[in-house]
């Protein structure tokens, strides 16, 4: 296999895994989420570098979900102020990145590579983590579907009906964390929400039914993934820019037409 | 929905919610003192009192996602926090209880009345497929199924989310401020049926709302119990002999046949 043909599974994974999770996140009115938990993120990354780990992608994923869980806690300790915790979260973890990369210079990578993504230096072993991760996620939702969709839609109900909320919440939150983590080799830190919930926008604004806006933002972000590698791959463009763009373009399309039909 | 006799007599005026010595304080701020209160079998219990005054709290305590500070709250004879037949209960929210852009159709809506604890993790099947369909039907919102939730009148979401609480049978219907910024004519067809069901089926209900007046005819003048600016409103049903079970879907169908109900569909 070679790097474009990883770049192109690694892509089309979690093309599946994102938007899926983005969904019920941006329904729920979590977008915020993937920004901060990608930001903690690479600080856990650059900690794994300093602290000399085997896998500094290992540290990443551990900072993410310690976050997760941190904003949790955040969340009911400050329920009024919910997103400014998250606000300070996402500056925190972007300050202690640079610091930490700052630190030692010797890492032979740079800041860069993770906030923007480096998906041609993909490898196996990070193919068999996305894989995991999206399977964990697919498996998530196909099992869980009835429960996410009324904690979604109406929190009262499925708590009167007896869901376990606490534990499907955690659930829901550790998922985030592990494809924040996975994706930022992809599209890189500051444009992993983006793959979370633009797809989520576009299904949103075209579906009639909550099946149907699944299913469209999971199909607009293979397509908006593998066009933007294959044009990125070609004109030689940054990769995480040219998805994300796409995917843009894609929800302006859909406003204008919408606009149109309604005149 | 289940056709069936249970059993005569006092075996139909069990308790269904046993509230004793009940008291809660939020931040410290006591909002109910030492309150005692019943509601049996197809009582009909109206808990009233104006915004702020703890409806939601005690709401709250009575389903069991609160445990009181003192004093304890039963359903259906067990304790609240405990109490697993979670299928037995319906609920109707708010109106402004739910997202007006979320992408869901009135038949995800009714659906999702079966995705409580007993069905946690569990394929439905194609009764409960039925069950939907037969609930739909009874409150005539059958031609609505593929409409999106929030493109629908006050009147007809409040349909939705009757019908939602009917798929299981529930044995106790709360609704919860059940027709704020709903016109006053369409209040009135709701209510209606609301007593319908009442007075035909084993239901038992508890209402809340800020609105007495509307109830006044219906129920007991004296409260039946209070806390704070709370209170609690009657119908008893001991007076009643009746506890046979008619099939709901079936009589609510009859129901709008007879009333020639004004078409809220249309």
């Amino acid at each position: 296999m070679d790097f474009f043909q990883r770049a192109l599974i690694g892509g089309a994974l979690i093309a599946a895994a994102g938007p899926l999770l983005g969904l019920f996140l941006v329904l729920r009115r979590l977008s915020m989420i993937g920004d901060t938990l990608s930001h903690v993120s690479v600080a856990g990354v650059a900690a794994g570098y300093l602290l000399g780990l085997g896998s500094p992608a290992a540290g990443g994923m551990a900072a993410a979900l310690l976050a997760t869980l941190a904003i949790e806690r955040l969340r009911k300790a400050y329920k009024t102020y919910a997103e400014l915790s998250i606000a300070i979260m996402m500056a925190g973890g972007i300050a202690l990145a640079s610091l930490l990369f700052s630190l030692d210079r010797g890492f032979g990578v740079n800041i860069t590579s993770y906030l923007f993504g480096s998906i041609y230096t993909l490898d196996t072993a990070d193919l068999i983590w996305i894989a995991a991760v999206t399977i964990l996620v697919l498996a998530a939702v196909l099992l869980q579907y009835k429960e996410w969709f009324l904690m979604t839609f109406d929190e009262d109900a499925a708590a009167v009906g007896g869901l376990p909320t606490r534990t499907l919440n955690l659930i829901m939150s550790v998922l985030t964390a592990l494809v924040i983590s996975v994706s930022i080799k992809i599209v890189g830190a500051l444009l992993v929400s983006a793959l979370l919930t633009i797809p989520a926008a576009c299904g949103l604004l075209a579906a009639r039914s909550f099946r149907q806006s699944v299913l469209l933002a999971v199909g607009i972000a293979e397509a908006a993934v593998l066009a933007g590698l294959l044009a990125a791959g070609y004109w030689n463009l940054a990769p995480g820019g040219t998805v994300v763009l796409l995917l843009i373009a894609v929800l302006l399309a859909q406003l204008v037409i919408k606009r149109r039909l309604s005149l | 929905m289940p056709t069936g006799r249970i059993p005569e007599g006092p075996g139909c005026h069990q308790p269904v919610i046993e509230l004793s010595d009940v008291s809660f304080a939020y931040e410290r701020r006591p909002i109910i003192e030492h309150l005692h209160f019943t509601v049996r079998e197809r009582d009909f219990a109206l808990l009233a009192g104006p915004n702020g005054a703890g409806k939601t709290t005690l709401l709250k305590l009575i389903v069991g996602l609160l445990e009181p500070d003192g004093g304890e709250v039963r359903l259906f004879g067990e304790p609240a926090r405990r109490f697993r037949q979670r299928e037995r209960i319906g609920y109707v929210p708010q109106k402004n209880a739910f997202n007006p852009l979320f992408p869901a159709t009135v038949r995800e809506v009714v659906l999702s009345g079966m995705y409580g604890r007993h069905k946690l993790f569990r394929r439905l099947t194609k009764a409960d497929y039925q069950k939907v369909d037969d609930a739909m039907q009874a409150l005539g919102i059958e031609d609505l199924a593929g409409k999106r939730i929030g493109m629908l009148s006050g009147g007809q979401q409040q349909r939705v989310f009757l019908a939602r609480a009917l798929v299981n049978s529930p044995a106790l219907l709360i609704l919860d401020e059940p027709t704020v910024g709903i016109d006053a004519e369409t209040q009135d067809s709701f209510y209606h049926l609301i007593r319908h069901m009442h007075q035909h089926h084993n239901i038992t209900f508890l209402m809340v709302s800020h609105d007495r007046e509307r109830f006044r005819s219906y129920l007991d003048d004296a409260p039946a119990a209070e806390a704070g600016r709370l209170k609690f409103y009657v119908r008893h049903s001991h007076d009643r002999e009746d506890c046979v079970e008619t099939d709901l879907t079936h009589s609510l169908r009859e129901y709008r046949r007879a009333a020639e109900e004004p078409a809220l569909v249309r």
